[in-house]
Formats: C-alpha cells, structure tokens, sequence
C-alpha cells in the first residue's frame, strides 16, 4: 500500500519535475527531437556558402594559454612508444573508397608546404580558446589518395581510447574539402604538444571541438557510418548522443 | 461590445448599486496562441539553457574566454540545481537536444506573431506607446499606481497600460531577437556563414554572455509577469488569455 503522502509526493514529482526526463528517457520523444539535429544542419548549409571561412584572427587575438579537453594523453604503450621515438614512425594511413591506400610518414606530411591559421575553438561546453594551428590540408591528402564517388563520410581513427572504446571521428565531403580543413602537426609556432593531440590532430574549424579529432592514424573513406563501432559516426556520438553535425 | 443595460439609479438608494457585469474579447487568436506556445517554450529554453550553462558555468567577453582566462561572472561545479533543469540531473547532450529542437519553436512563434500582428495592427494599435504616454509624468503616474496595487479599471483594462507596452516592446523587438541572435553566434557555422555576427557582439564570448544576461531578463518579465497576474485577478486574467473574453474591472466610485 501506498501512503496518501508518498503517492501525492510520487505524482507531483512523477508528473512536474519528472515528466521532462521521462520524456528525454522515451525513445519516440527523443526521435523528435534528434530530427532536428537534421533541420540545424540543412538550415546552416542553406544559408552558408560551402566554403564559407570561419573567422581567422590575428595573433593579438591568441588566448594566453590554450587549454586542452578530452584525453591528454593517450597513455597506451604502443603511444607511449612513439612518444619515446619523438613520433619518427609515426605514419598516417589512408584508406577505404580512394583508388591509392597510402600510409605517408609523419615526415614526409610536415615537409609539405602547408596552412596556417589562427582560428577560434569551441567547445560542446561552451568555452573558447583561440590558437594557431599549422597542417596540411585534408583535400590534398584526398586527392592524392583518389577518393571514390562513392565515399560520402570520411572517419578519423585515433590512438586515444576512452575505456576500451578507441575514439573516433568523422565528417562529411563538404567540411572534408573545406579549405580550412587540415589534418594539423603544429599548434602556436610549435610541434603539437601531447595534450593537444601529437603528432596529429584534425581541424575542421566550422565545428564544435569534439569534431576535431586528435592523436590521428588512420583515415578512412567510406560510404555509410553503419557498422562502425556504434554507427553514429563518433565516440561521442556513440556514447553521449552528441550530434553528429556539431556546427552548433 | 458594451451590451449591459444602463441601470437607473433610485432616487434614494439603500445601498451602492452593483455595478454592471461586462465582459469584453480583450486577446484575439494569434496572440492567445503565441502565449501559449511561448509559455511551454520559453520554460523549456530557459530549463535546458541552464543545464547547458552547468556544463560550464563561466561567462567571459569577447572572442575567446575559457579556464585560465579571466570571466566576469563564475561559479564552483555545476551550480543550477535539478528542479531548475532538463534535464533534472547531468546531462548536456540531453539538453543540447532540447535546446536546439524547441529553439525553432521559438524562433518560428515570433516571426508568425510579429507578421500577423503588424498585418492586423496589433502592434501598431496596442503595443506602441503613444506620444502622451512615454512622458515622464504619466510613466511616474503608472508607476505610483503600480506600486499601490492599483490596476486600471473600467475601458483602461481593456488597453495595455505604459508599464506593460514598455515590458512588452521589450520582449518582443529587444530580449527574443537577441536571444536569437546571440544563439546564432554562440554557433561555429553560423560565425562562418555570417561573420558579422561576431561583429556585433564582439566575439563569441561575449555573446554567449548577452545570450545568458537577456536569458535572465526574460526569467525577470516572467517572474513580475506572473505576480502581476495574479495580483489582478488570476481567474479573469488566464481566462481572457485562454477564451479571449475578459471581465471588466468596474471603474472605482471614488476617483
């Protein structure tokens, strides 16, 4: 039995307090929702040019201090090895739908003329740090490996894992051909650090900053996210139902 | 509209006749159903909105501002409590959902009450303050009046007074669009696609921190909004905004 009480303290929290979680709990509701994950992102691309240019700044903008989030440190042995070898056997590999699978050593993609930019990183959380960032650009990297029509999403794989969870990244053609879209070595005038994701790190600046993902391998071209790890395209994504398009 | 019949005094009356029951269509269709939409809506922003601001509960100006930066409002963990969120424990990803989902909601009730209301002259015969009524001694007159609990009656009940097209004009044309448009800047694509949107807030930051303080603003009108509502009469007054139709408080005998 249920006292008068508990049931009149039952209902008021059932009804007031919890009825917005309940709602966020049911899968209908949340499908309602998540379709408007889909209206964000058809409406900023309506009315964003495809290669419109996030704001570059100038180095008076810079934060003092560049703050890093997520994992500082990968920590596995086989990092912690390449760690040990200053990165020197460090090699990113490209594969899935291009015509060319390359695997290009880390040298080789610093000796490239390469792209600077000082631009604004926004975190999911709502803070912002503004740094410099020095990488090649991810087109020419798909260029040079072939890209199949029929790849629609490029995945970034990273040596850092939550758990026994790897993370991972990905992004559509639109943002992967975009001109400020680097796969990034430097960070302020230097090497990245380890915090900010050595030797590797995506910058895809018209994104939240769980887009960019860091401490790089592997790309991938592919044609459906489905079937990788959790299918929703990311580690956040997969675990936290973050939005796949985090342009806001 | 004024159909009650006019009560001839007696010539030596017992006692102060009761004055005539007038009820009069005082809030038409559209603006009945924005109140409504925004009444959910509005909660919901403000609700997921502060869960997202748990998620970092600093505010900054200008273009960059996060933890070894200088904020200029700043508080320890995650300091908006349950009972004031949705969700009602941690959860950004949930309350980015809501936010993002009823934002459009919002955005869309404004722009079909502001087209309607200009189309039928809502705006232009109930929410403009007229010449007469924004000089200081009639503001300083409703204000005194306010503050005595002493709410128009008779036709001036059926008008918004001062205070009210003031508080009005500024939700509708100030708070709301800058919601909007500081929500766009807080957003990394919209910053590319329109990047005078960082010029008018100078910087990011600064506008997540408009976004807040306007938030708050609007939690204030909601608040007096609320008591005012009540003080008036809450039966009449949620009445008239769910019929339309409205009891007329009849004028007081002594002026």
């Amino acid at each position: 039995m249920i006292g008068r009480r508990r049931f009149i303290a039952g209902a008021s929290s059932g009804l007031l307090l919890g009825g917005c979680d309940r709602l966020t709990n049911s899968p209908r509701f949340r499908a309602v929702l998540r379709s408007a994950e889909g209206l964000n992102e058809g409406a900023q691309r309506l009315v964003s040019a495809r290669t419109a240019l996030a704001r570059e700044y100038g180095e008076a903008d810079m934060s003092p201090i560049f703050r890093s989030n997520g994992t500082s440190h990968p920590g596995t042995p086989e990092y912690a090895r390449h760690l040990a070898e200053n990165f020197a056997n460090w090699r990113l590999a490209v594969d899935g739908l291009v015509a060319r699978p390359l695997s290009i050593p880390l040298a080789s993609l610093k000796s490239i003329p390469h792209r600077v930019q000082i631009t604004r990183h926004d975190c999911v959380e709502g803070w912002s740090a503004i740094g410099k960032w020095h990488g090649l650009e991810l087109s020419r990297i798909l260029d040079a490996a072939g890209l199949s029509t029929r790849a629609k999403y490029i995945v970034f794989h990273c040596a850092d894992r939550f758990g026994d969870k790897p993370y991972y990244e990905s992004i559509d053609l639109v943002d992967a051909f975009h001109p400020q879209t680097i796969v990034a070595w430097g960070m302020n005038g230097h090497l990245l650090p380890v915090a900010n994701g050595a030797p590797l790190r995506l910058r895809v600046e018209r994104q939240l900053g769980y887009k960019h993902a860091k401490y790089v391998q592997r790309i991938a071209a592919v044609e459906s996210l489905a079937g990788i790890y959790g299918g929703k395209g990311g580690y956040w994504e997969d675990n936290a139902d973050y939005e796949w398009y985090a342009g806001i | 509209m004024d159909d009650a019949a006019i009560i001839e005094e007696p010539i030596e009356p017992a006692e102060a006749p009761a004055p005539p029951r007038r009820i009069a269509y005082r809030h038409r269709l559209p603006t009945r159903l924005w109140h409504w939409i925004n009444a959910l809506t509005v909660f919901v922003m403000l609700m997921s909105g502060l869960m997202i601001f748990n998620a970092h509960p600093h505010l900054y100006w200008g273009q960059f501002g996060a933890n070894f930066d200088r904020p200029w409002l700043s508080f320890h963990e995650r300091p908006m409590p349950g009972w004031a969120t949705i969700p009602s424990t941690y959860n950004l990803a949930a309350a980015r959902r809501w936010h993002l989902a009823f934002a459009w909601l919002l955005v869309i009730g404004l722009v079909l009450f502001l087209l309607v209301s200009l189309w039928n002259r809502h705006v232009q015969r109930d929410l403009a303050p007229t010449g007469e009524e924004v000089r200081p001694r009639h503001i300083w007159h409703d204000i005194r009046e306010h503050a005595r609990l002493r709410f128009p009656a008779g036709d001036a009940a059926l008008r918004y007074n001062i205070l009210q097209k003031l508080s009005y004009v500024a939700v509708i044309f100030v708070l709301l669009p800058l919601m909007f448009l500081t929500g766009l800047a807080i957003s990394p694509a919209m910053d590319a696609a329109w990047p005078w949107l960082l010029d008018i807030f100078a910087g990011r930051q600064s506008a997540r921190s408009i976004h807040f303080i306007c938030a708050m603003a609007l939690l204030a009108f909601i608040l007096v909004h609320l008591v005012m509502v009540v003080l008036a009469g809450p039966i009449n007054e949620i009445r008239s905004m769910i019929t339309g139709r409205f009891r007329v408080p009849p004028e007081r005998m002594s002026a």
